[in-house]
């Protein structure tokens, strides 16, 4: 946990720990144990489809929690269907579960559970999980992009009305900017949310060093820090899901570039 | 940075772990619920359309009933107006034909009044005559001395009579 001598190391919560005996799990030569990232994605599945299947009552008229499951259903949907159009439909079964897993991982992440002494984990905060995602997603509109046009697809590297002498330069750069989507895509949501938990931490640390050090330092230093906390904490609410949002439009985005071209 | 530096250790635990649920999580709640929730909403709003569209129904069929049973309330109106005016001008025919029958009596009884007035009056004024010529014989009987003609007293009393 935290380092010797009552410091608090801000990025030790991002360390990932094998569970339950698993250190040794194999997979064709893979080491696959299962770790606390592992169960914290296990739990906002299962979570995800706990609040799905309160929702599945299927009652004409809706109790409040079939309203809260159909109004993110009835979210989805609109999104896709502003950004994507009529097409978008076949794709809310995806955009669904990945933003509401990015978003109860978000949530999940942020639980006060060190209050009774459990450990909280954010696997979004790793690149490794954010650019799993971001990955699928990519793979998805590369595959739907060739699929529905063929090596038409192509023609979105060149806006209409680049002048001919044009084409092979702003080819490049669009072939560019569309291959760094899915850095940009996965890097987005790891950065946000590791710089809150970090600040948290930090600010965290504040309050405890200035705390055991003197009462005046505590009044200068920690005590705004602490006030500064919730507000982050409230911000980092905020962020949970406006990055969840962020990551499900962007997704639209570019599931809109490969199928309707532009 | 434990992202970078246990990277080497986990990212097949990470990658596996997380295709693992978030498959799971897409084909049991993407795919298996989602659509059944979306269903229902879109049964609902199927639902409320429909009965949006079977008010308007009924609310144009009633608004075909009310302007039919306008003309209906109309026509009948119109033909209650005719009748009333029909019954209004008989009645005025049949008490104007009354009137004047019995304008017609009073006046046969007017003019058979009056005839007896003249008669009464021209009997009166014979008889006046007569007295008054036989008064007159008598006069000069008794002052002259002299029986007189009756044709010819009678004439001069008339005479006397028609010029006052």
């Amino acid at each position: 946990m935290a380092a010797e001598a009552g410091k608090v190391d801000p990025m030790h919560q991002f360390t990932i720990e094998p569970l339950f005996g698993t250190e040794g799990w194999q997979l064709a030569g893979y080491h696959i144990p299962f770790t606390n990232s592992s169960l914290w994605m296990a739990l906002a599945s299962l979570l995800m489809l706990v609040f799905v299947a309160g929702g599945m009552k299927r009652q004409l008229v809706p109790g409040r929690w079939q309203m809260a499951v159909e109004s993110f259903t009835g979210f989805i949907d609109g999104l896709l269907a502003a950004n994507v159009g009529p097409a978008g439909k076949k794709y809310v079964p995806y955009m669904f579960t990945l933003f509401m897993f990015i978003l109860f991982a978000n949530f999940l992440g942020l639980l006060p559970l060190g209050v009774i002494g459990l450990h909280a984990f954010t696997f979004t905060s790793h690149f490794s999980a954010t650019g799993v995602l971001a990955v699928v997603t990519f793979a998805i509109v590369i595959i739907v992009g060739f699929a529905k046009h063929g090596f038409h697809f192509f023609s979105l590297f060149v806006p209409h009305g680049t002048p001919v002498v044009m084409i092979p330069l702003i080819f490049c750069v669009e072939l560019i900017s569309f291959l760094v989507r899915p850095f940009s895509l996965g890097l987005r949501l790891f950065v946000a949310m590791m710089a809150g938990h970090v600040l948290l931490e930090v600010l965290s640390s504040f309050v405890i060093s200035t705390g055991n050090a003197n009462i005046g330092l505590f009044a200068i230093a920690g005590l705004p820090s602490f006030i500064l906390m919730v507000g982050i904490c409230a911000l980092e609410l905020l962020v949970a899901g406006i990055q969840a949002y962020v990551f499900a439009l962007l997704t639209c985005v570019y599931l809109n570039d490969a199928e309707n071209l532009h | 940075m434990p992202q970078i530096a246990q990277l080497g250790e986990f990212y097949a635990s990470q990658i596996f772990w997380l295709v693992v649920f978030f498959g799971l999580a897409f084909f049991i709640v993407g795919r298996g619920m989602v659509p059944k929730v979306m269903d229902t909403v879109a049964h609902r709003d199927k639902q409320i359309s429909d009965d949006f569209a079977a008010a308007e129904q009924a609310r144009r069929e009633a608004d075909v009933q009310e302007e039919a049973w306008r003309q209906r309330e109309n026509a009948r109106r119109a033909e209650a107006q005719s009748l009333i005016a029909d019954a209004r001008a008989k009645a005025t025919l049949a008490s104007e034909k009354r009137l004047g029958e019995a304008q017609r009596v009073i006046d046969g009884k007017l003019g058979e009044a009056e005839a007896r007035i003249a008669q009464a009056l021209a009997s009166a004024s014979a008889e006046i005559e007569n007295v008054a010529t036989d008064a007159a014989r008598d006069v000069i009987a008794r002052v002259a001395g002299i029986t007189v003609d009756d044709g010819a007293v009678r004439s001069a009393v008339k005479e006397k009579l028609a010029h006052g």
